[in-house]
């Protein structure tokens, strides 16, 4: 009898489990983004803040910026969050999205094991350095998941003139996987790799691996906003993300963005432009 | 005790259960598998009342007899006429079965029984009554909520004729009830199913064993093959067999 | 190997100190994963044991099917619960993309094929066991179905426990359908993956270590029912 009694009891408390709401009854909003604002925190610092102060719950979705850009054209986000300017303005073009607005700008910097075969350290010009990685056959990993750091890099092999995709499966690696997983897969077999400042200063597997070449002004990557297109997608909560994009663009969202730190250094320079009221 | 179930042996006077499906004709039965014919043309004609036994070597096709018979099985071709013009699932709901390695519930003793009784459509108080008598009868009162798994082979045997006894069939099928059991369990189990006989219940039972047939049946049908070769009275098949086959099974010989 | 140690201490400290941000992910996986599992159970054992029973054209097509959609990769499966709960698919209106609903859907698409397959196994052996004594005492149909169920409870308990182990351990689906949000749709799975990527190799293995302890428990409960379970049923 105990046993019945029991089980009736588990099966219950599933189907309770069950109806009871997880979510807050607070307004929310759907971001897409991509993995290097969530894995480096940002986040996680600015979203709470956001909801303390206009009572909105922002749900953010990490994923590549190929893939929040495919899902926000399917319509499933308000507020697009990414960092491939080419593809952000032809979202916008096709309808899309509303308008693109610059938000804040990192750079992205290239790593190595501390020995360095390839001889690269402290170049200024990011094309002679990856060239010398090609001439060695150096392992490189790449993203090469069409997110907006794996554009950038592509960009780059393009201007030196290497076609990686022959070298693909040799020194050349494409992991398919976003930054912190790249990065995992660099470290452990010693190769080198690409990635946003941002990511890097707060990836915590760093095993040695130190920055070889930055400040070339080719590395510079630029984050924009877009509210999704509610002509497009008549559910995009039109109003609500356009306060959340007002307020990141805003002197204190810019602010708030600024005073983001990790281990003491900040990770993300706004650069909106000053909005005309 | 043999001469003790024999002088009890005798039926007719102590008939108390009407038959309804019995006598039952089988004409020219055909049970194939394939292209191998399992029954082949058998024709046998059963009284009611009685222990029949079903007697002959592995192969012989006793144990296909016996699932034509309780519907189990489709005959390939023939007609098995049941007295009265039932419907077969009557005719089966008047029957029941005791199979060599019985199949319990994984519930207790006295579940499987009410299991049984439920299908059937017993309720209430009848139902709970032919609980007791088939648990006294069958010896098993004392061990009735004992979970049916942890039983001995004599023991699940015991609660499988329990259970077909309880739905008070006109025919009893039993498929070498005895064939894994000792000696001891072996005699446990006649002796219930001589009280079933003399209750006025048919026991129509596939047995290897001569002896066995000696000690139940009032008549003896013996195959070979897929056929009867003879059919007749238990102390007429011991004293002269019609067949060499049979002459063969009795001394316990092989037979080719 | 530092990391593996690291890993267990922050296990132990996190439980220790109940960590909120911790039991709210336990408890998300746990809705999310033991609603999936019901809800399977509740379709697919009924299903596995009418396979295992009936003979009708196509059966063995059917069989060869529901085994081989055991191996659907989570992947695959969220992809397909995705497009079909995006805003650009036909369940759109619904509003469920990114909730823990989506995340229970894909999950019972996951894990019915594995109860419905091996539900079908065990019953069919059973089934060859018990056909002829059923038959015999007249059981016949859904009846005959229940009382198969209710033979092999104690194989079927287990086919349940291993689409649960599936459930809370896959990773793929609930991360596409999810999204990993914060405090809305992060299970353990997804947030061992977002510590990973993060690189926090140490928090990540505890929170494994933690998964382990989830599915150890939810196990030996079920253990447990079954040891008490015999005894009291069907006096």
């Amino acid at each position: 009898m105990f046993a019945r009694v029991f089980t009736w009891a588990i099966c219950a408390a599933a189907l309770s489990f069950s109806t009871t709401t997880a979510a807050a009854d607070l307004p929310f909003i759907v971001l897409q983004s991509t993995t290097s604002t969530q894995d480096t925190g940002l986040f996680n610092y600015l979203l709470p803040m956001y909801r303390e102060l206009a009572g909105v719950e922002v749900r953010s979705v990490a994923v590549g910026t190929g893939q929040a850009l495919n899902n926000a054209a399917n319509g499933d986000a308000d507020v697009l969050l990414v960092h491939a300017q080419a593809d952000e303005e032809k979202f916008v073009a096709e309808g899309f999205g509303v308008e693109r607005f610059d938000l804040m700008y990192n750079d992205f910097v290239f790593l190595g094991p501390p020995e360095d075969q390839a001889n690269i350290r402290g170049s200024k010009d990011i094309v002679e350095a990856i060239k010398k990685i090609a001439a060695n056959e150096a392992i490189f990993a790449s993203r090469g998941d069409d997110s907006g750091t794996h554009k950038k890099e592509r960009e780059l092999w393009a201007i030196a003139g290497i076609d990686v995709d022959a070298a693909s499966g040799r020194w050349y690696r494409e992991t398919g996987g976003g930054m912190g997983t790249t990065l995992n897969i660099a470290t452990g077999i010693g190769g080198y790799v690409m990635s946003d400042r941002a990511t890097w200063i707060s990836f915590k597997n760093k095993r040695g691996f130190e920055i070889l070449v930055e400040g070339d002004p080719r590395l510079f990557n630029q984050y924009g906003i877009i509210l999704v297109n509610p002509k497009r997608h008549p559910h995009v909560k039109a109003e609500l993300g356009q306060a959340f994009i007002d307020w990141l663009l805003s002197e204190s969202g810019q602010k708030t963005i600024a005073d983001f730190r990790v281990d003491g250094q900040q990770l993300f320079h706004p650069n909106a432009k000053a909005k005309v009221q | 005790m043999d001469g003790e179930h024999r002088a009890s042996g005798n039926l007719q006077s102590r008939v108390v259960h009407e038959s309804l499906i019995l006598p039952v004709r089988i004409e020219n039965l055909v049970y194939e598998i394939g292209k191998a014919r399992i029954i082949d043309s058998l024709n046998l004609e059963l009284s009611a009342g009685g222990c029949t036994a079903i007697l002959g070597y592995n192969g012989a096709g006793k144990s296909v007899l016996l699932r034509l018979l309780h519907g189990l099985l489709t005959p390939s071709s023939g007609i098995i006429r049941w007295a009265g013009d039932f419907d077969p699932e009557f005719v089966r709901q008047r029957q029941s079965m005791v199979f060599q390695s019985p199949v319990l519930l994984r519930r207790s003793i006295e579940a499987n029984i009410r299991y049984a009784l439920t299908k059937r459509g017993f309720k209430g108080e009848h139902r709970a009554h032919r609980i007791e008598t088939v648990l006294e009868q069958t010896n098993l009162s004392r061990i009735r909520h004992r979970q049916a798994m942890v039983l001995s082979g004599g023991e699940r045997q015991r609660v499988a004729i329990a259970r077909a006894l309880a739905v008070e069939p006109e025919i009893l099928f039993l498929d070498e009830p005895t064939a894994s059991l000792d000696p001891a369990a072996t005699i446990g189990i006649e002796d219930i199913l001589v009280r079933a006989r003399n209750e006025g219940r048919k026991l129509i039972m596939v047995t290897q064993s001569v002896g066995q047939a000696e000690r139940l049946a009032n008549d003896i049908v013996f195959m070979h093959h897929g056929q009867v070769t003879e059919h007749s009275l238990i102390e007429e098949f011991l004293a002269t067999p019609k067949s060499p086959v049979a002459q063969a099974f009795i001394e316990g010989k092989l037979y080719k | 190997m530092e990391e593996i140690f690291e890993g267990f201490a922050t296990a132990a400290v996190l439980i220790a100190r109940f960590d909120s941000a911790l039991f709210e992910i336990v408890e998300l996986s746990l809705r999310v994963s033991l609603t999936a599992v019901l809800i399977s159970a509740v379709i697919g054992l009924p299903l596995g044991a009418a396979i295992a029973v009936a003979r009708f054209r196509g059966r063995n097509f059917l069989i060869v099917c529901v085994n081989a959609l055991m191996g659907l990769p989570p992947v695959v499966v969220g992809l397909l619960v995705y497009l079909n709960l995006s805003n650009a698919g036909p369940f759109g209106w619904l509003q469920l993309l990114y909730t823990p609903t989506a995340m229970i859907i894909a999950q019972i698409v996951l894990v019915t094929p594995i109860i419905v397959a091996l539900a079908r196994q065990f019953v069919e052996d059973a089934n060859a066991d018990y056909d002829e004594e059923l038959r015999s005492i007249g059981v016949r149909g859904a009846a005959k179905l229940i009382t198969l169920i209710v033979e092999v409870r104690h194989s079927l308990l287990t086919v349940v426990l291993a689409a649960f182990g599936r459930a809370i351990a896959e990773v793929g689906a609930v991360i596409i359908v999810g999204g990993n949000i914060n405090h809305i749709t992060r299970v353990m799975t997804t947030a061992i993956a977002l510590e990973t990527s993060k690189g926090e190799l140490a928090l990540a293995l505890a929170l494994g270590v933690i998964l382990m302890m989830i599915a150890f428990a939810v196990n030996a409960m079920a253990s447990l029912i079954k040891k008490i379970g015999p005894k009291s049923y069907g006096r």
